[in-house]
């Protein structure tokens, strides 16, 4: 066990026991309607956050079989999410099937057994050209390119992003064996944290939007603010990574940058179906995608950046049991 | 106990959630929804809070749920339905009057009134059997549920369901109103029914 984690995860205890705190006295003071309204949302956010830090540092810590899988089901939810609110036909019924219940199982057993060179192309190239093929089948040529691409974006964003995040544990960097969990968490807990304190910020001094028209919440303020201070934590945090202080407060820039443009995109989405959250599961938060939003434009960007400068060259072959089933 | 859990089963894998209210008051009601998937009674049922489930039957087709002694105990003995004739209607074996006696017993029932299932999510226009029981039940509340996404989570023809996120909306309920004909009793009901599409 790498001691960094815990020390990673006793600070998130200690973040989540300070937000309850004063969850808990903004409840006793505030007095207008709205700022009750507020506060409410704010204490619902913060019991979720508790469950979510909980299931998240659980699976961490009892290994990179759990992390899969865990990743696996978020997934798995947040595709549902997308497919429900992109209204879909009933010539992609078949083609959703294979979706949800070939190619996402097939694509985290790759991950499982960390066959990198297969892991990369099975979406991008094994399931692209198969989703056409399969819908053209139905003999429906009515909205054929907007229906496969739909299924081809919510593979690409809901599974294959995604799964990088349980991936980075398969990535060898020198002189950070065996620590890869690590690099995981400081990864979530920085786009989460930059979620966070983006609202924070928005909440107690935003004025001016950044895209009214495409997240109203979303001002430059709030954006700033929690960018910059995020940094400044993650920055901080450079012990738990393989990164100087200089390379972690970078990395932090760059996956923060990206979070919030994932989640200005995948809003634009959302405000496009005419919907306000992706669903209803997550207390004050939305559904699940509107939870890791932005986490799911960050992650193939951090994974591929810290492989190719800090990483010393992820194996693509197949696996042994795999070249001999094939008999080479 | 196995009905609480088929019911939370049908919950987690629809995605429909638990009512915490009843929409009327106490006592029997009738809801009437949509219809548009085999899986749409199960999800009202479901949807339902377990003091209310327990007292609704949902109406079955008789000559699909009898043929084998495993589909009329899942149609009888798990969901409690009543099965109803849809063919070689009788005076004898009106489909009504097994309705009715179970209205009459102080149950709940759960109707389609479309009577079959439509794969493009539109309500067709409901048949009479809406009209015929409010008319000797005036006092009972009819419970519109406006069903979405059903079609699409397992459509009619289809071998395999897609786990989407199921809806289902329980609007006021409506009563039957004085002299009112048949024609305008129905598609009232069906608007009320239909209330639910643009709210959402």
């Amino acid at each position: 066990m790498d001691r960094h984690l815990l020390y990673l995860l006793s600070s998130v205890l200690g973040i989540l026991v300070v937000s309850s705190i004063i969850g808990f006295v903004l409840a006793r003071r505030v007095q207008s309607e709205k700022g009750k309204a507020t506060v409410a949302n704010l204490n619902a956010r913060i019991q979720s956050w508790w469950v979510m830090a909980a299931v998240f540092g659980g699976v961490l810590l009892l290994g990179p079989v759990f992390t899969t899988v865990l990743f696996a089901l978020l997934s798995f939810l947040a595709m549902r999410e997308f497919i429900t609110l992109n209204r879909t036909e009933r010539a992609d019924h078949e083609v959703l099937f294979w979706a949800f219940f070939v190619i996402l199982p097939l694509h985290y057993f790759l991950v499982g057994v960390r066959w990198y060179g297969m892991f990369t192309i099975f979406i991008p190239v094994y399931a692209f050209v198969f989703i056409p093929f399969r819908r053209v089948l139905s003999g429906n040529t009515k909205n054929f390119l907007a229906s496969t691409a739909k299924i081809q974006w919510a593979l690409l964003v809901c599974v294959y992003a995604v799964s990088h995040m349980p991936m980075i544990l398969a990535l060898p960097i020198e002189g950070y064996e065996g620590r890869n969990a690590t690099l995981v968490l400081f990864f979530v807990l920085t786009v989460q944290l930059s979620d966070v304190l983006q609202y924070v910020w928005g909440k107690t001094c935003g004025r001016h939007p950044v895209a009214p028209k495409v997240s109203p919440s979303k001002t430059w303020e709030g954006t700033l603010g929690g960018i910059g201070s995020t940094v400044a934590v993650s920055t901080c945090l450079w012990w738990a990574t393989p990164f100087t202080p200089w390379q972690a407060a970078l990395m932090a820039l760059l996956i923060c940058a990206a979070g919030f443009f994932g989640g200005l995109v995948m809003s634009a989405i959302k405000r496009d179906l005419g919907a306000k959250d992706w669903g209803s599961t997550i207390a004050g938060h939305g559904g699940f995608m509107d939870r890791i939003d932005s986490l799911c434009f960050a992650a193939p960007l951090f994974f591929h950046l810290c492989g190719f400068y800090f990483g010393t060259g992820v194996d693509p072959r197949p696996p042994e049991w795999v070249l001999h089933l094939l008999g080479r | 106990m196995m009905r609480r859990t088929i019911a939370s089963l049908t919950r987690l894998f629809s995605g429909v959630r638990l009512l915490h209210r009843p929409p009327h008051g106490d006592g029997p009601a009738v809801f009437f929804a949509n219809h548009t998937s085999h899986l749409d009674f199960a999800v009202v049922w479901a949807a339902l809070p377990h003091e209310v489930r327990e007292q609704t039957s949902p109406a079955a087709a008789e000559d699909y749920w009898s043929k084998s002694k495993l589909r009329r105990w899942i149609a009888c003995g798990l969901f409690q339905a009543v099965l109803i004739a849809r063919e070689g209607i009788t005076r004898e074996n009106n489909p009504l009057e097994r309705l009715a006696a179970c209205l009459g017993s102080g149950r709940s029932i759960l109707i389609f009134p479309e009577g079959t299932r439509r794969c493009d999510g539109q309500v067709s226009a409901f048949k009479a059997g809406l009209f015929h029981l409010a008319r000797r039940f005036p006092q009972i509340p009819l419970v519109p549920v406006h069903l979405n996404n059903l079609n699409r989570i397992m459509p009619k023809g289809a071998w395999v369901p897609v786990p989407l996120i199921a809806q289902a909306h329980f609007r006021d309920p409506i009563w039957m109103g004085e002299g009112e004909c048949k024609a305008d009793f129905l598609a009232r009901a069906r608007a009320a029914l239909l209330a639910s599409h643009e709210s959402t």
